[in-house]
């Protein structure tokens, strides 16, 4: 007698979000949304635009802390070095738009590089301090360098023109709601093969423990090196978006809190999923909004709260919440379908 | 003779430093947590002390009283939010104390305001001392002194008692010393509310160099963790000295250059990591 599996029965694995005959439908949600989020939000398309590039930097720390377990605290480096990039080049060379994201990127990208061959040796908490040292050097030296960069003014004066020479940056940011999506967008579908490629699972195993990974002859360092360089180059490209779609960049991008901000956007959405950065910076940026119209101290009492509430009760995030919700009426649904 | 007196301002702020952070590394080394709400602690000492004195306490009873009181919230923290973190890796630990940080901010905030809080310092130490070839504020005097006699208390209590060899047995190797039956839980819950309740009085203390305000617990948070990274976690004497070498070297140089003020420490922060990756005097040898 042969044992035949029960074809009926879905596997836990195909129970997850995505997963299974109509997991496509899920990937079509999200970015339906952000697509609909255009046509609907009127006159919070900015804040819509600002969600956007959080979501690019939360995923740019998903992808260093979350997958390849380097725990930093200093990824706001980045996105500040890549804002002031793109602004710079659009004042003293080209103000086309897509060559300030590439020159944003390229320089954020380059420190990934310098910092992580200097610093990823290390691991820990001394690795913590390292990033956080290199983002508190490089933040007290843009507020110092004011002719460089404006100090406390910000750096004024920047001029973008119409992307593709065809559509002007307008008023009502039009334009930059969907740049910053078609950017997302294109950083996203690299991230996704990115981690399901062989080097992604070998950024998998190194998280979990870098000495067996060093053993069966993974170049731990060099992996690590990559991938800090790539994050890296992913946080610059949302910071040289926010330079763009402001026309502006204050020393506020470079702040600790940006690097702090994202780390809770990314636990609240859940680490390791890629959408969890999507659904967590969404959520913050909505959520900051309406209720930093009463009170933003109450904001930080909220998000803080929730903050210790997520880490010591939902590992997961919301997409966690939201796995077990679907879990759970998948079992249901089954349950009732059978008899 | 300027130099002097920069190198007493440094010797001052460095002794502030190391009252804040010698609980830090206590608890980062002995429980492996990585603690940012450290901080937060030293704020709400200053924000008690200066309530206190407001009602008419001496200063030197609001300290004390403040310090006991951020003890007893340490351990309260210890009981019910810490011991849950300590089998959960650095990540989940940094993000519930940068959560529990935040709620610090936002409440007293709302309690207080966003203004800095003024904690005048006693009648008996303001004013100037003629130390003969300058006359310097004597409550920076008070304060070196202070610092020195906690280091030599400390030293004596962590090198020359038994609680002090539990605490240093249970830094190096925490499972045998709960094999060979000391109570681990409890030395960590005395050991955490000693560490909060000197980050209290260190808030207090220093309020004249680091004033208290809201966003206090993160504006000073990296120095802190700087002092316990350069020192050697869980190293009482590295703290001391990295307390101390991080106090002059900043405050001579910004005497010296004022331009690159702001990251001269941390320029040498990344050399000396970068150098020695375990701090200046590593509390274990390889782990």
């Amino acid at each position: 007698m042969t044992v035949r599996p029960d074809m009926s029965a879905p596997t836990l694995a195909q129970l997850r979000l995505g997963a299974g005959r109509f997991g496509w439908a899920w990937h079509v949600l999200p970015w339906g949304v952000a697509l609909a989020t255009y046509f609907v939000a009127g006159a919070y398309l900015t804040l819509g635009t600002a969600a956007l590039e959080m979501i690019l930097f939360t995923l740019s720390i998903d992808l260093a802390l979350g997958y390849a377990g380097i725990v930093t605290f200093g990824q706001a480096a980045f996105f500040g070095v890549g804002a002031y990039a793109a602004g710079l080049l659009s004042i003293h060379v080209t103000p086309d738009p897509i060559l300030g994201l590439l020159f944003g990127t390229a320089i954020a990208a380059l420190l990934g590089l310098v910092t992580g061959v200097l610093i990823l040796h290390t691991e820990g908490v001394t690795l913590m301090m390292l990033t956080l040292a290199i983002a508190s050097m490089i933040g007290a030296f843009a507020a110092q360098a004011g002719d460089l960069t404006g100090g406390d003014n910000g750096l004024q004066g920047m001029q973008i023109s119409p992307l593709f020479g065809v559509f002007p940056f307008d008023l009502w940011g039009q334009t930059g709601y969907l740049y910053a999506l078609g950017v997302l967008f294109l950083w996203f579908v690299a991230a996704w093969r990115i981690v399901r490629s062989p080097f992604g699972r070998s950024l998998d195993g190194i998280r979990q423990s870098p000495r067996r990974m060093r053993a069966i002859g993974t170049p731990v360092w060099w992996r690590l090196i990559a991938v800090y360089t790539l994050a890296a180059a992913m946080a610059g490209t949302a910071g040289s978006l926010k330079a763009q779609t402001n026309q502006f960049v204050g020393l506020d991008s470079l702040d600790l809190l940006v690097s702090g901000t994202a780390l809770v956007m990314l636990i609240l959405g859940g680490t390791r999923r890629l959408y969890g950065a999507f659904v967590g910076a969404a959520f913050y940026v909505v959520v900051q909004d309406l209720a930093a119209e009463f009170d933003p101290f109450r904001w930080m009492f909220l998000i803080g709260g929730l903050l210790v509430v997520m880490v010591l009760f939902l590992e997961g995030g919301l997409m966690g919440v939201a796995d077990w919700l679907h879990h759970a009426a998948a079992r249901l649904w089954l349950g009732t379908a059978r008899k | 003779m300027a130099y002097l007196t920069v190198l007493l301002d440094g010797t001052a702020y460095g002794m502030i430093l190391f009252i804040i952070s010698v609980g830090l590394t206590v608890t980062m080394g002995l429980m492996r947590v990585v603690n940012l709400a450290h901080g937060a602690f030293a704020m709400i000492g200053g924000y008690l002390a200066a309530t206190m004195m407001r009602a008419g306490m001496p200063f030197a009873a609001a300290a004390v009283s403040a310090a006991l009181a951020v003890g007893v919230m340490g351990a309260l923290a210890e009981l019910t939010l810490y011991r849950p973190l300590y089998r959960r890796g650095e990540l989940a630990q940094a993000l519930m104390t940068f959560g529990l940080t935040f709620v610090t901010i936002a409440a007293l905030t709302s309690i207080f305001g966003s203004n800095v809080k003024p904690l005048p310092t006693p009648q008996l130490l303001s004013g100037l001392t003629n130390l003969g070839f300058t006359a310097y504020p004597t409550y920076r005097l008070f304060l070196i002194g202070i610092g020195g006699i906690m280091a030599l208390l400390l030293w004596r209590l962590i090198d020359g008692t038994l609680y002090g060899a539990r605490l240093r047995a249970a830094v190096d190797n925490p499972r045998m010393a709960r094999a060979v039956g000391m109570d681990v839980n409890l030395l960590f819950t005395g050991t955490f509310a000693a560490g909060c309740a000197l980050a209290g009085l260190g808030g207090v203390l220093g309020a004249d160099m680091l004033p208290i305000e809201p966003y206090y617990a993160l504006r000073y948070l990296v120095i802190f963790l700087v002092v316990v990274a350069v020192g050697g976690i869980g190293n009482f004497k590295g703290s001391f000295l990295a307390a101390l070498a991080i106090g002059i070297v900043s405050t001579v140089g910004t005497f010296l250059l004022p331009g690159a003020s702001a990251y001269i420490v941390y320029v040498l922060v990344l050399v000396l990591l970068l150098w020695r990756p375990h701090g200046l005097l590593p509390a274990r040898s390889a782990p």
